[in-house]
């Protein structure tokens, strides 16, 4: 046994070596394959994996909120209840988006086993002012150590410190982009102006930076009680409980637990950002269809050229035959021919794969305005060069099986006879 | 005692209509007899060799090689019944183009795996050098002339030590000095170690000279000859 498959080795060998450009050129297309998968499926999940820490940036796990947009029914509705009721142009009630009990929402949120941590927020529109420039934007209330807790807010500050925000209570952090845009530098005073009317300047004694535009280029934050002031609000006017999981992926499962329990809206980080998220689900159908092709089309380059060299071979087949190999012989001599040029061009695939996604990895690039990144995210996952490596040998698997068996069937008197 | 015994041999052809080629041939052969088929061109004696050799298993009769029934069994059994006792040369003396001579004379003896790979190479020196052919031993077989090329084959055939070796004009392509040596080699193989040769020859002197002539007529044996080998008929 053993023997047989050092000898099917030997002239599996000698037939390769014989046609080495026919040879490299069938490994060359699997080597195509697998290298274009590599480097694709490297990119694209590096990309989901940025657009999934954006996504997580940008937005707590779960977010609880008092959600205007919720159906209500109409006075007519909720005193005539089995009646016919016709209402015309039903306008919104004038609803404060206050949380009630917030504090107490939160001490219970706190309680849940898969919850890491909770922080409560206020969040409003607002126009920044500094000189003649005035920006629409949002400022947010926090209290800075628990919104650090959850977003790691220390790690994104590019200038100041949030201990800043502890001691002066008429200081803010603001984002990079609308410090930017107003021309406003730490230390500045700039006048900040609510829908309601009310105005209050306030210093930057810091700067953030996410990473997202849509965060960067708006936001700043204060503590609680200055924008409870800056609104008119007494101190329990709160308008968001966010909350932090010890596994993100869980959100859409327990979120809506606390939107029963507190009959408020509770909001998950992917509903939030679907159509950020969309773009992930997007890019894995088109890495998965593209690769599949490139291995398919290899498939068929191994199977048309093993197909010729069995043509080419049938009077080699035969002398075997004759000289006493049996026809399972025959077959693993073409199969291992097959998986020679699988295994040696997967394993080129995975270099060329490697070599592309450096490359892409170090090439610059410009996130523009939305998001801050120099150069594009690459995945460097050992798990997809063995998906490659495997996907490549089963592909020419399949393509050399054919042929061979076909092979393994030849009749040798048919041959000799002439 | 008999190696080979075939009984009521026929064989049909059916392209491009159907044609018997062999009618009921009846052919037993000593062990160590040296036997040469002849007969006229077209007149059945390759197709006969194939049935004889166990390649061709499409014929009606039976047929049994050193004590075995070959009739009705598969091929990966007749394959590797071939590898041990059989030796065949092919009229159109067919070697594997991209081995060296030597490694296609090696190939059978490393299928059946009775020797180590050593000993092997040291016994396929062995019959290139009894074929005045070791110095060409490395190169291609497809670089080698038409003579040599069958002398490769011949070397190819006896490396197992077969029961019966069989030849299609096995030194159709050989000048007369070569046509000598491998008489003499037959023969030797013959009568000091009792394998047996089946040989299909044009050459009358080559016929004439082994032990026994058998001659074909369209389909038919119309002649079993005379054993001209005294022990051949005490045996
Ligand atoms: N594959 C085939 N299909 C149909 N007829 C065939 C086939 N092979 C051989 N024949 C016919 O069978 C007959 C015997 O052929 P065979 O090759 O056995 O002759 P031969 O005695 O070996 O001749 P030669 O001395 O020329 O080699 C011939 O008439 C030939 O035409
Ligand atoms: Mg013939």
């Amino acid at each position: 046994m053993l023997n047989s498959l050092k000898l099917s080795i030997e002239i599996a060998k000698i037939h390769l070596l014989s046609k080495p450009k026919q040879t490299l050129v069938a490994m060359l297309g699997v080597t195509f394959g697998i290298g274009m998968f590599v480097a694709m499926v490297s990119l694209m999940t590096g990309l989901n994996r940025l657009t999934e820490d954006l996504a997580m940036t940008s937005s707590p796990d779960i977010r609880i909120f008092h959600d205007i947009t919720v159906e209500r029914k109409s006075i007519l509705e909720q005193v005539n209840e089995n009646g016919t009721n016709l209402v015309y142009h039903q306008k919104p009630k004038n609803e404060s988006l206050k949380v009630r009990n917030a504090m107490g929402i939160a001490e219970r949120i706190r309680l849940h086993p898969e919850v890491k941590g909770v922080s409560v927020l206020l969040n409003s529109q607002v126009f920044y002012n500094y000189g003649p420039v005035q920006l629409s934007g949002i400022i947010a209330g926090v209290d800075i150590v628990e919104e650090d807790k959850l977003f790691d807010l220390r790690s994104k500050m590019k200038e100041g410190s949030i201990e800043n925000l502890i001691t002066n209570q008429d200081g803010i952090i603001m984002g990079i982009g609308l410090a930017a845009k107003l021309d406003a530098h730490t230390g500045d005073r700039v006048l900040i102006t609510t829908p309601q009317g009310f105005t209050k300047s306030l210093k930057i004694i810091g700067l953030f930076q996410m990473g997202v535009g849509a965060i960067d280029n708006v936001k700043s934050y204060a503590s609680i009680s200055t924008v409870q002031t800056i609104l008119g609000e007494d101190k329990g006017y709160i308008t968001d409980v966010n909350i932090k999981l010890k596994d993100y992926k869980q959100a859409k499962f327990i979120a809506p637990g606390f939107q029963q329990s507190f009959g408020y809206k509770a909001e998950d980080w992917e509903t939030a950002n679907a159509t950020m998220l969309l773009g992930v689900v997007i890019r894995n159908i088109l890495t998965y269809s593209v690769s599949i092709t490139l291995l398919i089309v290899a498939g068929f380059g191994i199977y048309n050229i093993l197909s010729i060299t069995i043509h080419n071979k049938m009077k080699d087949i035969a002398i075997l035959k004759a000289m006493g190999f049996a026809g399972k012989d025959v077959k693993q001599i073409f199969m291992i021919q097959s998986l020679v040029i699988g295994l040696i061009g997967s394993l080129l695939g995975l270099l060329i794969g490697f070599i592309l996604s450096y490359l892409i990895s170090k090439a610059p690039f410009d996130g523009g305005d939305v998001i801050s990144i120099d150069h594009l995210p690459v995945n460097f996952n050992p798990i997809y060069y063995i998906i490659g490596i495997v996907f490549g040998v089963l592909t020419t698997a399949i393509a050399g099986y054919l042929p061979s068996r076909k092979a393994s069937k030849i009749d040798p008197i048919e041959i000799l006879r002439g | 005692m008999n190696v080979l015994k075939a009984h009521k041999i026929s064989k049909y052809f059916y392209e491009p209509e159907k044609f018997q080629v062999l009618k009921e041939v009846d052919l037993t052969v000593d062990r160590g007899e040296f036997l040469s088929l002849v007969g006229k061109s077209g007149c059945g004696k390759s197709t006969l060799m194939y049935v004889l050799s166990t390649m061709d298993s499409q014929y009606e009769g039976e047929l049994e090689i050193a004590g075995q029934r070959l009739t009705g069994q598969d091929q990966n059994y007749l394959a590797a019944f071939r590898n041990k006792h059989i030796g065949f040369v092919f009229q159109f003396h067919y070697l594997l183009p991209e081995f060296s001579a030597l490694q296609n004379v090696m190939l059978p003896a490393l299928k059946l795996n009775n020797l180590s790979r050593q000993a092997i190479e040291e016994k396929a020196y062995e019959k290139l050098k009894m074929l005045g052919m070791e110095d060409q031993a490395l190169k291609l077989s497809s670089k080698l002339s038409g003579g040599q090329q069958q002398r490769i084959a011949i070397a190819r055939a006896l490396i197992n030590d077969p029961d019966i070796i069989m030849g299609d004009e096995p030194t159709g392509n050989l000048d007369s000095n070569n046509t000598h040596m491998v008489f003499d080699i037959f023969q030797e193989l013959t009568q000091t170690f009792k394998q047996t040769i089946v040989a299909v020859t044009h050459d009358e002197n080559f016929a004439q000279k082994s032990d026994r002539v058998v001659e074909m007529s369209d389909g038919r044996i119309v002649s079993e000859g005379k054993k001209k080998r005294a022990e051949l008929n005490i045996l």
